[in-house]
């Protein structure tokens, strides 16, 4: 690395130790507090390798593919609100965490990610497992590294923890080649280190908090539009939005990934919003004249058609990232603020002004909801002969209710279903690849949430097309006694491809059909795990209770109906008071050339 | 209805880091931004800063994206867009080729004059011709130059600043 000054070293740091690179690594992870490492080792990180079987702080988790072990440490991180750390070898090793780097960034999500280097004099020469990590890196972290002098090793360390956990979180590399860690150098600890131009803004602008609360007392039809930035900015920011929605009473809608900052058992509790949201969600979106959207970033998976999304409505908009504002859509009282930091000065002036809502503009608008609400628009037709998928997700939560549980997901209609009806009330239950969408992501997922924590109820909601993308990690979750509980919806489809192929394609399914399965009961077995099979809904719940009851991994094999369709849906193209509902839906295919585009 | 495309001259402040030119450009193609043109260099040996300027084109709310995507890049400084901000001075500098002889020689070396452009190289068959300006003086020099023999050209981009006392 070039001496890029990026940092200062501050003159009065604590005394300064001699020590080699790989023993900087170790040091500056203890030193920042961090209790677990998930990795592969490999030729180019054997020197950390070797450090980290001289102590005992740090437990490294071996996972069974890179991926892996960025989803778990993505998984430990989301339900901890502290960084995950990922420790892996050059060339293959760096390649293989792309894909949980990019997840990390969608969502961001705080990760550390260590990666080995052939040496610095192979750099530029083809050489046995090199890439060019921070090349391949740069465009899905939020910044990232190439060591080459140790001396900035452990400072370049520090800084890579403050940037993937300060301001929006994200994925950070620090590419460390091999000779760097053996070579001896100066180690400075976290405190003396201070950086140049990264500087995130989390304090608000007052005068926008009033603009904003001048807009929320003079709503006719308000509406809370909550995402992960809530999630992120920690459990203190569920608090005082659950107190700043007491004191308004105005409604409140969540993205997936917002899930639980908002409790799902409250009363103005609309549940999901976006394609697969309720219709009274996005009816409440488009309809609404204020709009309060705190900590999300108006994906196109919430704003259906964006030129005609929610045409009426003020729009407040909190974000810690800048680049957020008036990205997809325009806003009428932007605050750059840490979510926390935001919500306090919120409920501040609220309180100190005396401030009023609309009460009967309200009711009124309470009404009209529970009109939109009336639909049920998550209801679907049981049967007595064969598993629905909605009716699975249904039992289970009912069944886990009360328990200390954590849900992640794969991709796909399963993780619609659990979003759609999975009721959570804390915030950090709720783990699923939003803006990658990416399938694999749940059992390697669960893996990081159940080393976090190790006595609670763990459980991936799965489809088997995902689960099979990361299966491996099984291996990870027997070895180190992980009793996470994989519950596939088996429709033998990639359900959501399938679902797209019949309203979109003619029905032409093609390629999304699973002609060769494995069992997955034998294959838990196989893992040294427990398998477990539900065909019929009478013998699910005690199915259900045996898996919970089980201290072993888990696979489930639930097998659902293999037909059933995720709704209520917008469809491509379409606005929010568009949506279809599981009645309608038989009719012709109603989604124009235009919105046939849209992924 | 859409919103024109505009062309902004922005300038960015980053640390000289291993890396920071390829970030900076990065962000332009992948997010689908236009880079007309592309300036770089060190301008603070001391501080360790280069100075970035692009010229790129897009509609207001692209070019608004594309200063707070900048923003977002950690090795930066600041980002001034001097197409918005108080008026600036936006300057290139081009080495222009030209080959011929007779008339069209002699003409070329006319309109250097008017251009106030300097001839660096010269043999029986060609010049080059030094010029400095603003990107459409040289544009229109250029567009003169083409039916006289025009062979080669160079350009190195723009780089701009702003009138008066103060920094960027």
């Amino acid at each position: 690395m070039d001496r890029d000054g990026t940092t200062l070293v501050l003159e009065n740091a604590p005394k300064s130790l001699e020590m080699s690179g790989a023993e900087m690594v170790i040091r500056a992870l203890k030193d920042q507090g961090v209790k677990h490492i998930f990795g592969y080792p490999g030729g180019a990180v054997l020197p950390i390798y070797d450090a980290l079987f001289a102590q005992n702080d740090i437990v490294h988790v071996l996972c069974r593919h890179e991926q892996g072990a960025a989803h778990a440490a993505e998984g430990y991180a989301r339900s901890t609100g502290k960084p995950g750390v990922v420790l892996v070898t050059s060339g293959p090793g760096a390649t293989n965490v792309v894909t949980g780097l990019t997840d990390a960034l969608m969502d961001s999500i705080p990760l550390i990610v260590l990666t080995g280097q052939v040496a610095t004099h192979l750099i530029g020469t083809d050489a046995f497992q090199e890439a060019d990590t921070v090349g391949i890196t740069r465009a899905c972290t939020k910044h990232n590294w190439l060591v080459k002098d140790v001396n900035e090793l452990s400072r370049v360390l520090h800084e890579a923890f403050q940037i993937a956990t300060t301001g929006r979180p994200g994925p950070v590399v620090v590419d460390i080649p091999k000779d760097v860690q053996f070579r001896k150098g100066t180690y400075v600890g976290p405190a003396s280190v201070r950086h140049r131009t990264y500087k995130p803004k989390t304090d608000p602008d007052l005068g926008a908090i009033v603009r904003a609360i001048d807009l929320m007392a003079s709503a006719k039809r308000p509406l809370f539009y909550t995402g992960g930035g809530l999630i992120n900015s920690g459990p203190e920011a569920s608090r005082l939005l659950r107190e700043l929605v007491a004191l308004t009473g105005f409604p409140v809608t969540s993205t997936l990934m917002g899930l639980g900052a908002f409790p799902a058992s409250s009363p103005v509790w609309l549940g999901l919003v976006g394609m697969h949201g309720t219709y009274e969600s996005n009816h409440a979106m488009h309809d609404c004249d204020v709009m309060i959207c705190l900590g999300a970033r108006f994906d196109d998976r919430v704003t259906g058609k964006i030129d005609v999304f929610s045409p009426g409505s003020k729009k407040i908009h909190l974000d810690i990232d800048p680049a957020q504002i008036n990205k997809n859509v325009r806003v009428d009282v932007p605050i750059v603020a840490d979510a926390t930091k935001a919500l306090k000065e919120i409920l501040h002036f609220w309180k100190t002004q005396k401030r009023k809502v609309d009460a009967a503009a309200l009711k009124a608008w309470w009404k009209q909801i529970d009109t939109w609400r009336a639909k049920k628009s998550l209801t679907f037709k049981n049967s007595d002969t064969i598993i629905k998928p909605q009716y699975a997700v249904d039992r289970l939560y009912e069944l886990t209710r009360g328990r200390d549980v954590y849900i992640t997901t794969e991709v796909g209609q399963h993780q619609m279903w659990a979003a759609q009806r999975f009721k959570f009330e804390e915030p950090n239950r709720w783990m699923t690849s939003g803006g990658l969408g990416t399938m694999g992501y749940g059992l390697p997922a669960a893996v990081g949430v159940q080393m976090a924590h190790p006595d609670a109820l763990v459980i991936d909601i799965a489809g088997e097309a995902s689960v099979q993308m990361t299966m491996q990690e099984m291996s990870t979750a027997v070895q180190y006694d992980l009793p996470i509980k994989i519950f596939i919806l088996n429709n033998e489809y990639m359900g959501m491809v399938r679902q797209w192929q019949q309203l979109l394609h003619g029905g032409r399914y093609s390629h999304s059909y699973s002609q060769a399965l494995p069992d997955f009961v034998k294959l838990a077995e196989a893992y040294g795990g427990v398998g477990l099979r539900a065909t019929t809904p009478s013998e699910l719940d005690a199915k259900i209770m045996e898996m919970i009851d089980s201290k072993k991994p888990v696979l489930f094999d639930c097998r659902v109906d293999p037909t059933e369709n995720c709704y209520p849906m917008i469809p491509s193209g379409k606005a929010h008071n568009e949506m279809i509902l599981s009645d309608a839906m038989e009719e012709e295919t109603v989604v124009s050339d235009e919105g046939k585009m849209l992924v | 209805m859409r919103a024109s495309t505009e062309r902004h001259t922005i300038a960015v402040l980053v640390d000289n880091e291993a890396g920071v030119l390829a970030r900076v450009v990065g962000l332009f193609s992948g997010r689908g931004y236009n880079i007309e043109s592309l300036t770089v260099a060190e301008v603070d040996h001391a501080a360790h800063t280069s100075r970035v300027t692009v010229v790129t084109s897009g509609t207001p709310d692209v070019i608004e994206q594309i200063e707070a995507q900048l923003r977002r890049l950690v090795p930066v400084h600041g980002v001034v867009n001097w197409t918005l901000a108080s008026p600036g001075i936006e300057r290139e500098m081009a080495l222009v080729k030209v080959a011929g002889t007779g008339d069209k020689r002699q003409e070329a070396m006319r309109i250097c004059e008017i251009f106030r452009a300097h001839i660096v190289d010269t043999t029986h068959t060609s010049f080059v011709f030094e010029i400095t300006g603003a990107p459409e003086k040289i544009d229109n020099f250029v567009d003169l130059m083409r039916p006289l023999g025009l062979v080669d050209v160079s350009r190195t981009g723009v780089a701009a600043i702003s009138r008066g006392p103060e920094a960027m």
